[in-house]
């Protein structure tokens, strides 16, 4: 998937791991498949909203409408929890779009393949709206909006890319050999080579 | 050779290179890997689901479980998570499982890590919190890092790190005695932000930090994730070899920074002008001066964590606290099983810090855990469940960080703590501080 079509939905800087998923959900494990489903239902509920703020995801809803998220600053940071790109990912989000991404949070979206972290030379925040719609391509590293038809530049993933269409850190190890691809413990055959670059 | 700080050292020794330099990814060996009863089940699951159910850790003495975050709560789930915990030491023969309802029961991750040996000069830390940070006061590379990473490192032992460059921050003199690491570590994070130390290192020293006892040297490390750093790091002396001896006895090298070695930044500060400091709400660096919050009136007051709940931070809590009262609720949460105990034992003028704690009304829990630092399920103790505003020996002021979302949270020092509590405003503590 290198494109990725949906509604955005806006938040500020410095959006920490608390209000992406508050810490009372953290005693949901992520790897056991309804505990999944139901951390995605609470992404973003920590969230200070704003007074005309939709609701991330709505009241009994499982899911978010929006698949983007544009943010500002250090998105992400705080927690190292996964359950934090994991959350916005099972809610069905694939995509943050921020002007920097905290060092862990941007790592996990990696490893996880759960999201793809883009990163913006410029602030977005003020050129999208929540609920307007854009198109993510991430082998262009653009961001268009679909109403006005402006296209945004985005940073390149760089090493990060690859990791994430794969799948995240271990699909990517595998098809590059850097694990076995059968259930095995690796040993000392692992390598230098590109990787998650965090 | 390249001339290298102590973080590429380390790095450079633990990928099995002569150097590296910032920027560079490198496998990297790790040394210990620690998962707690948040994010352990969920490492265990990828762990298992990538490995196959029958894969065995990749060497049983270097993995450590801490269950410490939701530990004395009613909620099922996170009693299910500590079990899952349990069984995969069962499964895995695991000798470092510091289990609930066991004498071997320890508390807060970081704190234990320090008293049971596990924070050495020149290893590597790998840990599923962002706070794994606090173990480079103990000159080793310690840093925090997600489920699926972990799950990577207990199957390899190794993992794929970018080598940080280092910022430094040097302190000159000695700092007055109304002043502890709290204000320090704020006053770096106020300068630089929450975002000023993204992906790099930070490194103390001067002379204000080496007199630091390594409790205190803990909790600059310990905040360096929030100025977004990866890890903290200080240089190893008499002080760190005394706190290690009879806690570990495998050999350790300590690292120095090379002649020569490159800093992306350095900081210079003046020890003696440093005042007690305060991170007002939402953000760790929203700094001001505790003399100038004086409107600030208190609901309530919290000393406890991986940050300010180490037996140090109760001893200079009781130093305010001895023979005054509290004016608003006060919460004292010990981080350890260790810590509980040196409540009892420990003393300030001769008596014991928890009659100190009890004679001045504090509400006190003789449980150690994360506690309400960062909230918890509902039936936390210490739990922020309504627009309460707190001055907390904690970490993190984020909206909702400790419990409801209309809570403020003020950081601040077991010092200035103390003395707000006592007042029920921000209060500089030399307003009380004999």
């Amino acid at each position: 998937m290198s494109t990725v079509r949906g509604r955005v939905y806006v938040v500020g800087d410095n959006i920490d791991t608390d209000q992406i998923i508050p810490a009372e959900y953290l005693n949901l494990v992520p790897t056991i498949p309804e505990e999944l489903e139901k951390l995605g239902s609470y992404a973003m509920a920590g969230l200070a909203r704003t007074p005309d703020q939709p609701p991330f995801v709505p009241r009994d809803a499982m899911k978010t409408p929006y698949t983007i998220v544009v943010g500002g600053k250090n998105f992400g940071c705080g927690s190292s929890r996964e359950h934090a790109p994991i959350a916005l990912g099972a809610a069905g989000v694939d995509a943050v779009v921020a002007e920097s991404f905290a060092r862990i949070f941007f790592r996990n979206c990696v490893a996880t393949g759960e999201l793809y972290p883009c990163e913006t030379p410029v602030r977005l925040v003020d050129a999208f709206r929540t609920n307007d719609e854009a198109v993510l391509d991430v082998d262009a590293n653009t961001l268009t909006h679909v109403a006005t038809g402006v296209v945004h530049r985005l940073r390149p993933l760089g090493d990060a890319g690859p990791v994430i269409a794969a799948g995240g850190l271990f699909a990517y190890a595998r098809q590059t050999g850097m694990i076995p691809s059968a259930a095995s413990t690796p040993g000392a055959d692992l390598g230098p080579s590109a990787g998650p670059d965090d | 050779m390249t001339a290298m700080t102590m973080t590429e050292k380390i790095l450079a020794l633990a990928a099995g290179k002569p150097s590296v330099e910032p920027g560079d990814n490198v496998w990297v060996r790790a040394d210990v890997l620690m998962t707690h009863d948040v994010c352990g089940p969920g490492t265990i699951g990828i762990f298992k689901r990538e490995f196959g159910k029958q894969a065995r850790v990749w060497d049983r003495d270097r993995v450590v479980l801490i269950p410490d975050h939701y530990i004395f709560t009613g909620d099922e789930k996170a009693h299910r998570n500590v079990d899952i915990l349990r069984d995969f030491a069962g499964e895995q023969e695991l000798p470092h499982l510091f289990d609930v309802n066991t004498p071997r029961y320890k508390g807060v991750c970081h704190i234990a890590l320090a008293e049971e040996g596990f924070t050495r000069p020149g290893e590597v830390l790998l840990g599923t919190d962002s706070h794994t940070c606090t173990a480079g006061a103990f000159n080793e590379f310690a840093t925090g890092i997600g489920n699926t990473d972990a799950a990577f490192v207990m199957g390899t032992g190794k993992l794929l790190l970018k080598v940080p460059p280092t910022m430094r921050f040097v302190f000159d003199g000695e700092i007055p005695d109304y002043v502890l690491a709290k204000d320090m570590i704020l006053q770096i994070i106020g300068d630089i932000g929450v975002d000023g130390a993204t992906y790099r290192a930070l490194e103390f020293a001067g002379e204000a930090v080496m007199r630091l006892s390594m409790e205190e040297r803990m909790t600059l490390a310990n905040m360096v994730i929030e100025a977004g750093g990866k890890n903290g790091i200080i240089a190893c002396d008499g002080t760190t070899r005394a706190y290690l001896r009879g806690r570990t006895a495998k050999r350790y090298e300590a690292v120095e920074n090379d002649p020569g070695a490159r800093f992306q930044t350095e900081r210079r500060y003046d020890a003696r002008a440093l005042e007690p400091t305060v991170a007002k709400p939402h953000s760790p660096d929203n700094r001001a001066l505790a003399r100038e919050l004086g409107e600030v009136k208190l609901t309530r007051a919290y000393i406890g964590s991986c940050t300010g709940g180490k037996l140090t931070d109760f001893v200079n809590a009781a130093r305010v606290l001895r023979g005054r009262r509290v004016a608003v609720d006060t919460f004292v949460v010990p981080s350890t099983t260790d810590v509980s105990r040196g409540l009892r034992v420990e003393t300030v003028e001769g008596r014991p810090l928890l009659e100190i704690f009890k004679e001045a009304g504090c509400q006190i829990s003789v449980d150690a855990s994360c506690a309400a630092c960062l909230g918890g399920p509902r039936d936390t103790f210490g739990r922020i469940n309504g627009p309460e505003v707190c001055i907390s020996t904690t970490n993190r002021n984020f909206p909702g960080r400790m419990g409801a979302k209309e809570g403020q949270v003020y950081l601040a020092s077991p010092y200035t703590v103390a003395a707000s509590a006592i007042t029920g405003r921000i209060t500089d503590p030399r307003e009380l501080l004999q």
